[in-house]
């Protein structure tokens, strides 16, 4: 098993260098001069030149990109070209709004995805079962933001049953420790504002899980009809056993297999469609950053926001493959 | 005898071919059925719309009839300009469909050769392509479509670049693993064998044995490249106003929410419905052309 996932660390350092490349190089296609967006158009041709200087933007490519590498070794991901901002303060600022939003929105997804799946299985062409892969398609089928926005209609502009913006009420002070609204909610032993967090953040995880709901709820109910059929659970239920050990020990523990492969690409999905999701709960999260980040052309973040996006994204991709190796020994010994 | 007979002239008949046989499975599935009508609704709504109804998006603003609720003259009300949603939409399905099918096109061409490549020769060019395919792969999909547009700058052909660009890897992974078990067959040994050169043998043997599963793939990439496009138009990264996308339709109505929650449900339900008819007829594709993976 360790020489197992060695081999697979090791696999990651060419497509990390690769998205390193990749990210350094798109961002520099971005048309505009970020010196002419920073200085503004009214800019001297001499402030100009000075500031292309200090930024090292005069330098090769391969020149800007090395340094860029040395920096970035060195846990610096530059400033702000617009407000001159530490990008790696305000990235560590922002990252744990995006990722609580993400996990959050991951427990109702598989937690939800994989019931539904579970019951149309064992109740197949049942009204659940018809109900739940009609669900299922026309949530594979909805734009994400637009879900947002009927969601805040229904429960939050007219009633408000939910609140649709913001972490906390705004009359709610809690000391930041960690930057996870429930975690120093917790800290500061302030249960009220606990709840409130987890209030606030019902609108958003409930509609960013969506993304990965329905493939989970689809690829779930496939898997355990395959279970279903072997030979091994017919002989459970002819032992005489009970309905919920045959399906949950004997069925869903063998089916969850292809079910973790593609919980593991679904994440991509979260993180994508947690821009959407933030843009439009105003979340105050990497979403909205990089997206403001990326009309403004402050590339340092955009650079910054795509890379630790796509390095989270390859690393719990790693994390699901060697899970996968751990519960299913054929895959490892391969 | 004569039920001899007839059986003998059947078994005279042409073999079923594989594309017919699933044509045959599709017209029993509902779902198939259903994906197929409201595909067919989209198309013809994008084809003869500009026929029937010219439009120049730019002319078309009566502020006097600002914001109306649906109507029997606005049967999906009027934006914020004005203008007709229902004509809007039916405008916008011409760019919708363009944008899927031209991005899924290219995709799918891309990926097709690069997974044809990549599986038939192995080796240096196998593993060179496929870390390259590892890199795109790394990237959550609408966050490097985003960045590609971004890098390229707004507008509805950039659209199709990032969506076909962030679409290829998918469609090499699947080509390539295909083309590792039809390689091995003794038809390509024999054309090998018999001299028949590596490119022939590629386009003319290999290729037509992995076409089913991209066909299916692309079927249900339309679907998605037209969520994806909708996400970036919504974005403002898209198509640019006054152009009647779907997604730039729903941002224009966010800041009236409130009072005119029209102006974002029906682009919304455009969007969904045509997705929901693609991703359908992808499924009863897959379907009828793979009976076992029916379940």
């Amino acid at each position: 098993m360790t020489v197992y996932i060695i081999r697979r660390i090791l696999g990651l350092i060419p497509v990390l260098l690769g998205i390193t490349l990749l990210v350094f190089f798109l961002i520099r296609l971005i048309p505009g001069d970020p010196v002419i967006t920073m200085l503004g158009d009214r800019a001297s041709p001499q402030d100009i030149e000075r500031v292309r200087e200090q930024l090292g933007l005069n330098d090769p490519l391969h020149i800007q990109y090395l340094k860029y590498m040395g920096q970035l070794l060195r846990g610096n991901l530059g400033q702000s070209i617009i407000n001159r901002t530490d990008v790696t303060f305000e990235l560590a600022y922002r990252f744990p709004a995006t990722i609580e939003m993400v996990i959050s929105a991951m427990l109702i997804g598989v937690s939800v995805g994989i019931t539904v799946g579970v019951v149309s299985a064992i109740r197949r062409n049942s009204w659940f079962d018809v109900l739940g892969m009609i669900g299922a398609l026309l949530g594979v089928s909805m734009p994400i933001f637009w879900l947002a926005l009927i969601l805040i209609y229904a429960l939050a502009v007219n009633r408000t049953v939910l609140p649709p913006s913001a972490r906390l009420d705004v009359d709610l002070y809690v000391r930041r420790v960690t930057g996870f609204m429930l975690v120093d909610t917790l800290l500061e032993g302030d249960v009220y504002a606990f709840f409130n967090a987890i209030w606030h953040m019902i609108l958003p995880s409930l509609v960013l899980s969506t993304v990965i709901m329905p493939a989970l709820a689809r690829i779930t109910r496939a898997s355990m009809l395959e279970v279903l059929r072997q030979d091994y659970v017919r002989t459970a239920w002819a032992k005489g056993l009970a309905e919920k050990v045959v399906v949950v020990r004997h069925a869903l523990k063998n089916a969850l297999l292809p079910v973790i492969t593609v919980i593991g690409g679904q994440l991509g999905g979260l993180l994508g469609g947690a821009i959407l999701t933030e843009t439009v709960f105003s979340w105050p999260g990497m979403g909205t950053w990089t997206y403001r980040a990326i009309l403004s052309r402050d590339y340092p973040i955009v650079q910054a926001s795509v890379l630790v996006s796509a390095t989270v994204y390859v690393f719990i991709n790693l994390a699901v493959d060697i899970l996968y190796a751990f519960i299913d020994p054929r895959i490892r010994y391969n | 005898m004569t039920q001899l007979v007839d059986n003998f002239d059947s078994m005279q008949k042409k073999p079923r071919s594989l594309w017919r046989d699933a044509w045959r499975r599709m017209r029993y599935s509902i779902t198939a059925r259903i994906g197929i009508l409201i595909v067919c609704i989209i198309t013809l709504a994008a084809v003869l719309t500009p026929l029937v109804d010219p439009y120049d998006p730019k002319l078309d603003s009566d502020l006097s009839s600002a914001r109306q609720t649906p109507s029997m003259q606005h049967i999906f009300g009027t934006d914020r300009l004005g203008r007709d949603i229902f004509r809007r939409i039916l405008h916008g399905a011409r760019l919708s469909l363009s944008v899927g099918i031209v991005a899924v096109l290219m995709a799918g061409s891309i990926g097709t050769v690069l997974g044809l490549v990549s599986g038939y020769f192995g080796g240096t060019t196998d593993m060179v392509i496929m870390r390259l395919m590892d890199i795109l792969m790394a990237f959550p999909s609408m966050l490097l479509a985003i960045a590609i547009v971004a890098a390229r700058g707004t507008g509805l052909f950039n659209t199709v670049i990032a969506i076909s660009v962030v679409g290829i890897p998918g469609y090499a992974r699947l080509v390539r693993s295909m083309v590792l078990s039809i390689r091995e067959r003794e038809y390509i040994e024999a054309a090998r064998m018999v001299g028949v050169r590596n490119v022939r043998i590629i386009f003319r043997h290999v290729f037509p044995n992995s076409v089913a599963p991209v066909i299916v793939s692309a079927t249900l990439g339309i679907g998605s490249a037209i969520l994806t496009a909708a996400a970036l138009g919504f974005l403002g990264l898209g198509a640019q106003p006054p152009a009647p996308e779907w997604g730039a339709m729903i941002a224009d109505g966010v800041p009236f929410l409130r009072q005119s929650p029209h102006l974002v449900f029906f682009p919304g339900m455009a969007i969904m419905l045509s997705v929901l008819g693609f991703n359908l007829l992808g499924d009863g594709l897959r379907d009828a052309l793979d009976p076992q993976m029916q379940e």
